[in-house]
């Protein structure tokens, strides 16, 4: 596939740089909104209506707006997209805005959404990152279902609200509460570490694989929350 | 007297039974990465608290004087998100030229939380439980306190899980997460107390 083409960039978004199981960005709201596929879902496509809406229109200002104010002005533009969406899901879909709750407006804070604009939007023409926001977001929507499912299954034995345990299984509750949520994401990173220190072995390229947002959760480039206001490495190293 | 009781309540409760980052998933980042060494987590935890409880005062003055009367609430998340990052800056250019001694115990940390989820979120949470401005920054306080207190019980266990031996996968932020999951449901233990 030729790159920055479409589907090059939905293959990017849905697999190869997964911006859940892959690059380990917009923890808060993979954590809070999975206590069930539905919402998993709901929150995810959510976001991805956002990310593809604000990557177009920052390609679209790419040469108006000023290097040195591009963050407040791409906050802006995500943060108007938020509320529509937000306005939208109130009006036509009030049981999801009620489940989601203040995470809807949390959207603006989502690292996934400020790094793609800073790292592909605001330096590509306009119809690649329409298709990379696309993409990031389907994955984002794929990864949070899963984990939601997972939970669901779990902690009541349906997905989808639909039996899938026999009757004999106890539902493990935990896993719809707040601690479960954690020990999935444990689990899960646990995995991606795994086949990571495999990868490398093998002499694969790993630099993608992130382990998730450090210190921000907005201010991040396209490896989780970058470092750049304070290397907290820095003081470790000063101390040694 | 009942608002006193009100207002103490809501410190207990937004504090420590529905803490910010163990059961709202708020602040996560922050959480996970500065919770290596307990005076660091301290200096985040104390950074927090002030710029949350300055936040959720400003952002709540502005909702009853500025978006209220001009009828243009559905504008509060742009709002709240620009004054908070500004508010941030403003803050952290004060205090270097009024207190340069708070400045270098805070300072370094400021610039983190300028859009640290949890701020916005308590701004958010405030408008959308109709709190008003006061029980509005007893709010804030409260979050932050709570997220001050999960840090540093956060980094004080990393600070002895650094000597075990861990299976490899499961080194960094597996082991994190795991021991968030257990503070977590240790703080569920706090729900009877309301």
């Amino acid at each position: 596939m030729t790159k920055n083409s479409a589907g090059e960039r939905l293959y990017n978004g849905l697999l190869k740089e997964n911006p859940t199981f892959v690059l380990m960005l917009g923890m808060c709201p993979t954590l809070a909104v999975t206590t069930s596929a539905i919402n998993g879902l709901g929150m995810g496509l959510t976001t991805a209506v956002v990310l593809a809406l604000s990557n177009l229109i920052i390609s679209l200002l790419r040469k108006v707006i000023p290097a040195k104010v591009r963050i407040p002005a791409f906050i802006v533009i995500i943060a108007s997209f938020v509320t529509v969406v937000q306005l939208l899901l109130q009006a036509y879909l009030p049981s999801l805005n009620d489940a989601l709750g203040v995470y809807i407006p949390l959207i603006v804070v989502n690292c996934i959404i400020l790094g793609r604009a800073e790292s592909y939007a605001y330096s590509n023409p306009p119809i690649p990152p329409l298709f990379d926001g696309i993409g990031m977001g389907l994955g984002f929507s794929v990864a949070l279902t899963c984990i939601g499912a997972v939970r669901e299954l779990l902690g009541t034995g349906k997905v989808f609200d639909m039996q899938v345990m026999p009757d004999s299984f106890t539902p493990i509750g935990i896993f719809v509460l707040a601690p479960g949520a954690f020990f999935v994401l444990a689990a899960l990173t646990a995995i991606q570490n795994y086949l990571k220190i495999k990868g490398a072995k093998k002499g694969k390229d790993t630099s993608k694989i992130g382990s998730g947002c450090s210190h921000d959760c907005l201010n991040c480039g396209e490896k989780g929350c970058a470092e750049r206001f304070y290397d907290a490495n820095a003081e470790e190293r000063k101390e040694d | 007297m009942n608002e006193m009781k009100d207002l103490l309540i809501l410190l207990i409760s937004s504090s420590l039974v529905s803490n910010v980052v163990l059961s709202q998933f708020l602040g996560l980042c922050p959480f996970l990465g500065v919770s290596k060494k307990t005076n660091t987590a301290a200096g985040m935890g104390a950074a927090v608290i002030f710029v949350i409880t300055l936040a959720s005062a400003v952002a709540g003055l502005m909702y009853k004087f500025i978006l209220v009367p001009l009828g243009i609430e559905y504008l509060q998340t742009i709002c709240f998100i620009l004054v908070i990052a500004a508010l941030v800056q403003f803050v952290e250019m004060f205090l270097r030229k009024v207190i340069p001694s708070l400045y270098e115990s805070l300072g370094v940390y400021l610039p983190l939380i300028t859009t640290n989820c949890a701020v916005l979120g308590v701004a958010l949470v405030n408008v959308q439980k109709e709190y008003g401005i006061i029980k509005g920054i007893v709010n804030g306080f409260a979050t932050s306190v709570g997220f001050t207190i999960a840090i540093i019980i956060l980094a004080g266990i990393r600070e002895k899980l650094e000597y075990n031996d861990i299976p490899e996968p499961f080194k960094g932020m597996p082991t994190v997460l795991l021991t968030a999951g257990l503070m977590a449901i240790a703080f569920c233990g706090f729900s009877g107390l309301l």
